[in-house]
């Protein structure tokens, strides 16, 4: 490969080469380091006196700071209102402020005013070790791989990587095996919905009569129960539903989930179809369902489809009844997985 | 021991010096840094915001722990908040109430890690833009570079592991999104859930093992490469602007004792300071608003902080409609592309550009004096095109908080932002090329004709001219001391026998990146066209002054003479108004 | 004690004896008011009916229907009760000055009385939700913890966390609760207007509704940790730690990196 010569393409910078033509130099020349300028302290004493008296006020200011910080947690505790919490907390907050921001400030008050401002230059060393030093260094690696004569012996070069690769197993194993507790994904395919499971509010327990929805109105539900199994939040993670009651004459329902609601009343899912979030801004002019987290839309009157957004399948929808004291119960559990997709969900 | 005496004091001093010295040698390391030069500049100071934030997330972490307890075991609240009385919760977020409301300086210093955390990664991210737009990460600092990507990296998961430690609402929700990304990944995306969350989402485990990476794993390996990055800028020593003086193989500055000490020193408690200012007057993450963890309410609002929040507004742009089913299993790629794919190419891109950068030019020399930005348009077009699609998808992240304070439509707000994710980098490279291009020859102008100077002269045939004031040689210096890379040449695709030759294919794909690179470039001012321009009838020692070896590289191709052409025609015809303004200032 | 008792005898004890007496007066006032109000509110005249139809017949029919049986795109009002008219109406929503993705609060354009007469009127034309009484829109009698356990589940993924407010789709929103009257809350809960679902006494029973009020009214005093920043989470955080942080900390470092004079 052909490339430029870096020393003919890129003119090496403080060198004034002259061309030879008309003794024009192909390269500007460097200046050099511009003259140091003397400041007001170097120059007046008095100006040199100032400074050290506001370096010195700054380190007070320091001082006052630290004070008032110690006043203020021995003095003003964070009683027990909104109001008095927020006092203590700035009060403290000033303090430390002071406290840390005045010495910075006179430190480099002091080293800009008063210490010497004249710059230095230093040489830099090349990196790169000399010739000599690479040869005595492949000398030396050589010489100890000569000595414990790896080279020749194979088998006790595979032995020692085959160990060395092995061993790891040790920690790793366990590490993963451990940390996944029973791995059994397939839970992520049910719920603890049941049939004839009530459909109660959520946090309180209530159960759900039909008629305790007028249109319009929407309950964030639990299952009954759900307090009395092992780990409550986990299966709570996935059996939330938002039960909403439409108009009926605004609901379009597909001709297999037709029995699944009653009276215009539909449950769905909570848990958004894309990543997990619950969604559960219900706009009940538009029956939209909208997740709060990336703005996924739902049509609550069609099935829970997707109008807009990240998530592409629609809210697994909940098959409800009443039951013969007129509480809503569940059908069955859901009839596919809840939540975000995954590789094998249809499996 | 030290007495009033100065003598005394010094006598002190010296023997403890002894001691250490006759144990450690350490005299040597004393001669050999006390003195060490590192140059002066604002912009060197945003990696010191950066470390000192982490001092002080150590500092006020070192207080948390005292008093935080990364346990979901439930309990029950009882305590001053009264709107969290009797709530179950667990006992991290009980622990984390009662840190902020009944510790003395309790929620002060949560209030402390919080801010330190965030300007941690706004500092982290404005150093990574200055080394990036100066090109200090040429050799030899690229491995420099590297290590700082990785220090970012780092500081997300330190950030967002303990932005979930509270066990609030707004943070479980952010796992639970994590929880939906990983499930996402093909074939093992439910092992990954279960391996992190130590089976199905909550879980009872992630709290304590989130507790641990984030105050021991994460913590520890920040430590160790800030000890590293650091190590490498006292070896390689710090680069320079370029000016009078300042050379790739000098070092101009302030000794390190007592100047740059103190300045470095004072900034620590400065950055303290502000935080601490932040902290006293600013609420952060009041996780009290948003309630312990339950998967069921959420609150509008729901983001990460605002180093994620690029994340989140990917995967809120990416429209549904790229989910698959293939034989049955499910590819999400609604999820993965932004998720995975997005910040994957984002940071892809990040910590390979300077080997890219490095390709293209060919260039081996070891560089110590910084590029203005101007002067490398290609590489500060691509800065600010990578970082308009990093803000595109910060306003992304934000589209509810937008749509709600601006009444707009979030659903016109997130179509206008899918659609600008694309066009505002491609504008934003070109807008920057041309610029940084003008402002070249600007430069050059300048060089060329010096200074306006706003005095007007008329001439005895009538004509009128504004005189001009030459450049200092400090000022000429700057504008004319830089390389402009020209396209790479190569070697012919078959050599003198006809035989085609080996590794051609990889020297083509290197010309071509390197034309994409460099074809548009403004080449400095050399002395002889300075000389042009002051004298009269110049314009034949104008032409072939121009140095421009990259051009018969580019072949035909129409961008050369477009520059180059603008760049002489623009000589020339400033030239013109020099000739009779240098024989003018001559005869004043 | 003995500085509370050489006060006692200076010559400002009259003065604050004065202000004490007014403030018990107040207190017992305040204490009081609320049965007479609720007497005045809840008994509505005939002629109260009459002028309200005048008020709705030139300001609301030409929308709504002579008859208020609504219209096209237009919800009819039998049967939606006082307690939506004196929301709607009371917070400006209504009449709508244009159209749009929803009705904006506004300046009431009518007074409590005309208030009062329309919602009036519109009670007559079909049984639906009162006004709430003042007992029961009282925030100081609520249970501020179940409150916010509801406020949580039930509100908060609209009106956020504390009641700053949030959007919905197509350019709708949710709005800021900082400014709502206890009786706008609770009419709002009642009567569900516009996007906002019903939470009728089933969803949120009464005493539910007031817990609701009393967290939203707690939220007013602002957060322990100084300025909340608007109390919308991450993202004002996240600008505020660049506005605030990096900008005091970048002219300081400018400050440090310029060469003093």
């Amino acid at each position: 490969m052909n490339q430029q010569n870096p020393a003919k393409g890129h003119p090496s910078q403080d060198l004034a080469a002259p061309d030879g033509q008309a003794g024009v130099p192909t390269h500007f020349t460097d200046p050099g380091h511009p003259e140091h300028q003397p400041r007001q302290s170097d120059l007046h004493p008095a100006a040199n006196k100032r400074a050290e008296r506001q370096v010195v006020l700054l380190f007070a200011v320091s001082v006052l700071g630290t004070i008032g910080f110690l006043v203020a947690y021995f003095a003003v505790p964070p009683g027990e209102t909104v109001a008095s919490m927020r006092q203590s907390n700035l009060l403290l907050g000033l303090g430390l402020f002071l406290g840390m921001f005045g010495i910075g400030a006179a430190v480099v008050h002091w080293a800009k005013s008063l210490m010497n401002s004249e710059e230095k230059a230093e040489d830099r060393h090349t990196l790169r070790s000399s010739d000599e030093t690479r040869a005595a260094a492949v000398e030396m690696l050589r010489e100890g791989a000569q000595d414990s004569a790896i080279g020749r012996r194979g088998v006790l070069k595979g032995a020692m990587v085959s160990a060395l690769l092995l061993a790891p197993l040790t920690v790793v194993v366990p590490l993963v095996g451990n940390v996944g507790e029973d791995w059994d994904v397939s839970k992520f395919k049910s719920t603890m919905w049941r049939k004839g499971m009530k459909l109660t509010i959520d946090p309180s327990g209530r159960p759900i009569k039909a008629s305790d929805l007028t249109i319009g109105s929407v309950f964030h539900v639990i299952p009954e129960g759900l307090e009395d199994t092992e780990h409550p939040l986990d299966e709570k993670a996935k059996a939330v539903v938002l039960l909403i009651r439409l108009d009926p004459r605004d609901l379009t329902e597909a001709e297999d989930r037709k029995g699944w609601s009653y009276d215009g009343i539909v449950a769905y899912s909570k848990i958004c179809t894309h990543v997990g979030c619950p969604v559960a801004l219900y706009e009940q002019q538009t029956h939209h369902l909208l997740c709060p987290c990336h703005q996924s839309t739902f049509d609550v009157a069609d099935g829970a489809k997707v109008l807009f957004g990240p998530a592409k399948r629609p809210l697994p929808q909940l098959p409800i009844e009443v039951d013969d004291e007129g509480y809503l119960i569940a059908q069955s559990d859901f009839t596919e997985p809840v939540g975000p997709s995954f590789w094998e969900r249809l499996k | 021991m030290t007495t009033t005496t100065p003598s005394g004091g010094a006598r002190a001093a010296g023997a403890t010096a002894d001691y250490l010295d006759q144990r450690t040698g350490i005299a040597a390391a004393v001669k050999g840094l006390s003195r060490k030069i590192f140059p002066d500049h604002w912009s060197f100071m945003l990696g010191e915001i950066a470390l000192y934030s982490f001092v002080v997330l150590l500092i006020s972490g070192v207080f948390l722990t005292a008093f935080f307890v990364p346990s979901m075991a439930e309990t029950e609240y009882d305590g001053p908040w009264a709107a969290m009385n009797g709530v179950p919760m667990s006992e991290a977020f009980a622990s984390t109430l009662r840190l902020s409301f009944e510790v003395r300086g309790g929620l002060l210093m949560r209030q402390v890690h919080h801010w330190a955390a965030l300007l941690f990664m706004a500092a982290i991210v404005t150093h990574m833009m200055r080394v990036f737009f100066t090109g200090a990460f040429r050799k030899p600092r690229e491995l420099n570079w590297l290590i700082g990507f990785t220090l970012m990296i780092l500081g997300l998961v330190a950030g967002f592991t303990g932005y979930s430690l509270p066990d609030d609402v707004l943070s479980g929700n952010g796992l639970r999104i994590t929880d939906g990304i990983v499930m996402a990944v093909p074939v093992i995306g439910t092992y990954l859930s279960y391996w992190i969350f130590g089976g199905e989402f909550p879980g009872q485990d992630l709290i304590p093992r989130l507790f641990t990476i984030h105050v021991l794993l994460v913590p520890a390996l920040i430590l160790a490469l800030i000890g590293a990055h650091l190590f490498l800028v006292f070896l390689q020593k710090h680069t320079q602007y370029p000016g009078g003086g300042r050379t790739d193989k000098n070092v101009v500055g302030y000794p390190l004792f007592p100047i740059y000490a103190a300045k470095a020193g004072g900034f620590f408690f400065i950055v303290f300071g502000v935080i601490a200012l932040m902290a006293a007057t600013m609420s952060i993450n009041p996780v009290w608003n948003y309630g312990p963890y339950d998967p069921s309410p959420v609150s509008s609002g729901a983001q990460p902080d605002w180093y994620m929040l690029f994340l989140d507004g990917a995967v809120r742009l990416m429209p549904g409609q790229t989910e698959f089913v293939i034989a049955g299993f499910t590819l999400s790629l609604n999820v993965l592309v932004p998720a995975m794919v997005v910040p994957g190419v984002l940071f892809g891109v990040l910590a390979l550009y300077p080997f890219i950068e490095a390709f293209a030019t060919g260039d081996k020399r070891v560089h110590n004096v910084l590029d203005r930005p101007r002067n490398v348009p290609f590489r500060t077009a691509t800065g600010v095109s990578v970082l308009s699609a990093f803000i595109v998808l910060i306003l992304s992240g934000a589209n509810d908080i937008i749509a709600d304070h601006f009444s707009l439509s979030i659903n016109d707000i997130t179509w206008t932002l899918r659609v600008l994710l694309f066009v505002v980098p491609a504008i934003a490279f070109w807008v920057t090329k041309r610029i940084c291009l003008g402002l070249q020859r600007k430069d050059r102008e300048l060089v060329l004709h010096g200074h306006e100077t706003g005095r007007i002269v008329r001439f005895a045939h009538g004509e009128y001219i504004e005189v001009h004031k030459p450049l200092s040689d400090e000022e000429r210096w700057l504008r004319v001391n830089y390389d402009a890379h020209a396209p790479l040449q190569i070697a012919p695709a078959h050599d003198s026998r006809g035989v085609r030759r080996k590794g051609y294919r990889r020297d083509l794909l290197r010309q071509r990146v390197s034309r994409t690179f460099f074809e548009d470039r403004v080449e400095p001012v050399t002395p002889a066209e300075l000389a042009a321009a002051h004298a009269h009838g110049a314009h034949d020692a104008l032409e072939s002054a121009e140095p421009h070896g990259g051009h018969e590289a580019v072949g035909a191709a129409t961008e050369a003479p477009l520059v180059g052409g603008a760049v002489s025609g623009g000589g020339r015809r400033l030239a013109d108004h020099d000739d009779d303004l240098g024989s003018d200032t001559r005869n004043y | 004690m003995k500085a509370l008792a050489t006060r006692r005898r200076s010559r400002f004890a009259p003065t604050a004896l004065l202000l004490l007496a007014l403030l018990i007066t107040g207190g017992l006032y305040a204490a009081l008011a609320p049965s007479t109000a609720t007497a005045t509110a809840s008994v509505a005249t005939a002629s109260d009916v009459e002028l309200g139809m005048k008020l709705f017949q030139a300001n609301c029919a030409t929308c709504h229907g002579m008859n208020a049986q609504g219209s096209e795109g237009v919800p009819s009002l039998i049967g939606v009760g006082a307690a939506a008219v004196d929301f709607q109406v009371s917070t400006g929503r209504m009449p709508m000055q244009a159209n749009g993705p929803q009705a904006p609060a506004k300046t009431p354009q009518f007074n409590e009385e005309q208030t009062a007469q329309l919602a009036a009127y519109v009670a007559s034309l079909g049984a639906g939700p009162a006004i709430p009484t003042d007992e029961e829109i009282d925030g100081s009698q609520g249970d501020v913890a179940n409150g916010m356990a509801l406020f949580r589940t039930n509100c908060a993924m609209c009106h956020n966390a504390v009641g700053a407010g949030g959007a919905l789709s197509g350019g709708k929103y949710a709005p800021a609760l900082w400014d709502t009257s206890a009786r706008n809350i609770y009419q709002a809960m009642l009567t569900g207007p516009q996007s906002m679902p019903v939470f009728n006494d089933n969803v949120l029973t009464a005493e539910e509704k007031r817990d609701v009020i009393s967290y939203v009214e707690a939220q007013r005093s602002g957060s322990p940790g100084g300025a909340d920043l608007g109390a919308i989470g991450p993202v004002s955080e996240g600008l505020w730690v660049w506005v605030v942080g990096m900008g005091l900390l970048l002219g300081c470092a400018v400050w440090i990196g310029a060469k003093s004079s």
